[in-house]
């Protein structure tokens, strides 16, 4: 029998293994991260100027700027908010609150896990036969949003679910004991209670879709755009005042569509573009995840039990 | 050990089967009772069966509940003391698979609480609850106790902190709270939660409180408050207290019901249970020798 003083040697050298493993490990993802960040702000930094984000694209590398692109992944966002976060939410609360627990609300569960591991690129092959040749929507900004809202729909619906689900049951069976209806359970405590669970999954859910390029090409975004989609309430050159939902009709392109537009290029200065258009992009998406975090923060304070 | 199981249900309640028992005097050892007080009873329970899926956790209880007095169901676990509370709020039906038979008939109204004609949320707002462990809304202590006004109604702002005022010092809580209503409920102690949860389920009037081992996540300075809280409202409200602490039982109520797997065994004042049970069974568990 081995004495207890070797035997706790060894397990404080095996604890001692697995945090250097732990620490060179972290710091290889980390160190990958920033040397690819470092790499995109060294060569597109110079080029981020106010004139970058006032410009449309151009054959002139030096003139060219992302305004198209911004507006319209901007837009895009929009649409694809507004339809994803009812729908997702409206459908994480039937799930959880209303539906019986039984065969086909499990295989519903089952569906829409594996629809949040859908290749991105389905979505877009969806859209184009649907919303395009079928419901004739074109490759507008609408359809964009429909397809990125379709995308996201379970990361929303799923992140709905488990807000509502990490609520301990006492809350609900305190509400209901008072005399409360279903939906006064869920308008005044449920949601109340898993705002900052769902607010921090949609962020992250559009996080996500600002990124997407693949269903959008799919769809058949323009890589090239030199105009912008027609401003609410302004008169066109026939004097006519425009729609206030006119623009969900316009063509468009998106951030990481320019960037790939300009990476596909040759020359050095057209690559600064994309690098500059990429690093607006991260720094997009970690803005994005960032206020997801304070949200998050924030709620969690408030609210405990 | 159990070693004679009961046969009859509800032969030793004062209940005699199916009519409401007519206790024609309180406990007299009491300085609460009232010796020529005939009491009415609140709440009739006629041939209650419950059952989970196929599980039958209450068989045939039938007994009378008197108003304006405190009554404790005491038995071991899993006789189906909190099964057969949570029936009078209709609890059980927030999950599939539930199903009553038999009848609550609350009086004087006379409408059954398990019917089929019975609104649960109608019963909810007549029956409220006190829960086992304190279960506050993670909102202010204000709005703690509003929200059962809220739902039956009142928009008013002076009536609303009226009647907030007035049921947190039901509760005993206005003094310690008055000063801090705006303050999240999570900011208060444990008893003083509890306090609130009781403050939350007295302001909406009910015509009976259903308290569900109220003090047993609580220490014993907590716990002595909310006897004395109990103490304090029994004159004004009907109570059901679930409670495994048989102190505890003896000291707050008037009557007590002793269940045993799914059966009521005995039912009587509680001081004759307490010191002269019928039944071998109660005097095994009161005495300690099982449950």
């Amino acid at each position: 029998m081995r004495s207890l003083e070797s035997i706790i040697r060894r397990g404080q050298r095996q604890d001692l293994i697995f945090k250097v493993m732990g620490i060179v490990l972290t710091v290889l993802c980390l160190g990958t991260l920033g040397v690819l960040m470092l790499d995109l702000a060294v060569s597109g930094l110079p080029r981020l100027t106010a004139g970058f984000f006032t410009s449309f694209p151009s054959r002139n590398a030096e003139e060219a700027g992302i305004l198209s692109a911004w507006v319209g992944s901007l837009l895009i966002m929009i649409v694809t908010a507004l339809l994803a976060i009812p729908l997702g939410i409206g459908a994480g609360i039937y799930l959880e609150e209303y539906a019986r627990k039984n065969w086909l609300t499990g295989l519903i569960e089952i569906n829409i896990a594996n629809l949040a591991g859908v290749p991105s690129i389905i979505y877009g092959l969806m859209a184009l036969g649907l919303l395009v040749y079928k419901f004739h929507l074109g490759t507008s900004i609408l359809t964009g949003g429909i397809t990125l809202a379709f995308l996201i729909l379970p990361i929303v619906i799923v992140a709905t679910r488990e807000a509502l689900r990490a609520i301990p049951q006492n809350m609900r069976e305190a509400a209901y004991a008072l005399g409360a209806s279903r939906w006064q359970v869920v308008k005044d405590h449920l949601l109340a209670y898993s705002a900052g669970g769902i607010s921090t999954g949609v962020i992250i859910a559009l996080g996500r879709a600002i990124g997407e390029t693949a269903p959008l090409v799919t769809i058949g975004a323009l890589t090239y755009i030199a105009f912008l989609p027609p401003v609410p309430f302004t008169h066109t050159e026939a004097g006519q005042m425009v729609s206030p939902v006119a623009w969900v009709w316009s063509p468009f392109t998106v951030l990481p569509i320019q960037m790939f537009n300009w990476v596909s290029r040759p020359g050095d200065d057209f690559q600064a573009n994309a690098a500059a258009t990429g690093l607006v992009l991260m720094l997009a998406t970690l803005g994005i995840n960032g206020i997801a975090i304070i949200i998050r923060y924030r709620i969690r304070r408030r609210i405990k039990w | 050990m159990v070693n004679t199981p009961p046969t009859g249900s509800t032969s030793g309640t004062p209940a005699g089967g199916t009519t409401p028992p007519k206790i024609q005097s309180l406990r007299t050892d009491s300085p609460r009772a009232d010796a020529t007080e005939t009491r009415p009873v609140k709440a009739d329970v006629k041939n209650l069966s419950f059952y989970y899926g196929s599980f039958k956790a209450v068989k045939n209880v039938s007994l009378g509940f008197y108003e304006k007095a405190v009554t404790a169901l005491i038995g071991p676990s899993g006789c189906g003391k909190t099964t057969l509370l949570r029936c009078f709020n209709r609890m059980h039906d927030l999950y599939p698979g539930n199903r009553y038979e038999g009848a609550i008939n609350l009086h004087p109204s006379g409408v059954n609480i398990v019917g089929p004609h019975a609104s649960p949320i109608e019963m909810r707002m007549r029956v409220s609850m006190v829960f086992q462990k304190p279960n506050p809304f993670p909102k202010s202590i204000f709005e703690n106790v509003a929200y059962g006004l809220r739902l039956r109604g009142v928009r008013s702002r002076a009536e609303l902190e009226g009647r907030v005022e007035q049921a947190l010092r039901g509760a005993a809580l206005w003094e310690e709270a008055k000063d801090r209503l705006r303050d999240g409920a999570y900011s208060l102690s444990g008893g003083q939660q509890q306090r609130l949860c009781i403050a939350r389920a007295l302001a909406v009037e009910p015509e009976i409180v259903l308290f569900d081992e109220p003090t047993s996540a609580l220490d014993p300075i907590a716990t002595g408050k909310i006897e004395e809280l109990i103490e304090d409202l029994r004159t004004r409200v009907t109570i059901l207290i679930v409670t495994h602490n048989m102190q505890q039982a003896s000291r707050v109520s008037d009557y007590t019901a002793f269940m045993y797997l799914g059966e009521v065994i005995e039912y009587d004042r509680t001081a004759k249970i307490f010191t002269n049970p019928a039944k071998p069974l109660t005097e095994q568990y009161i005495s300690g020798r099982f449950g």
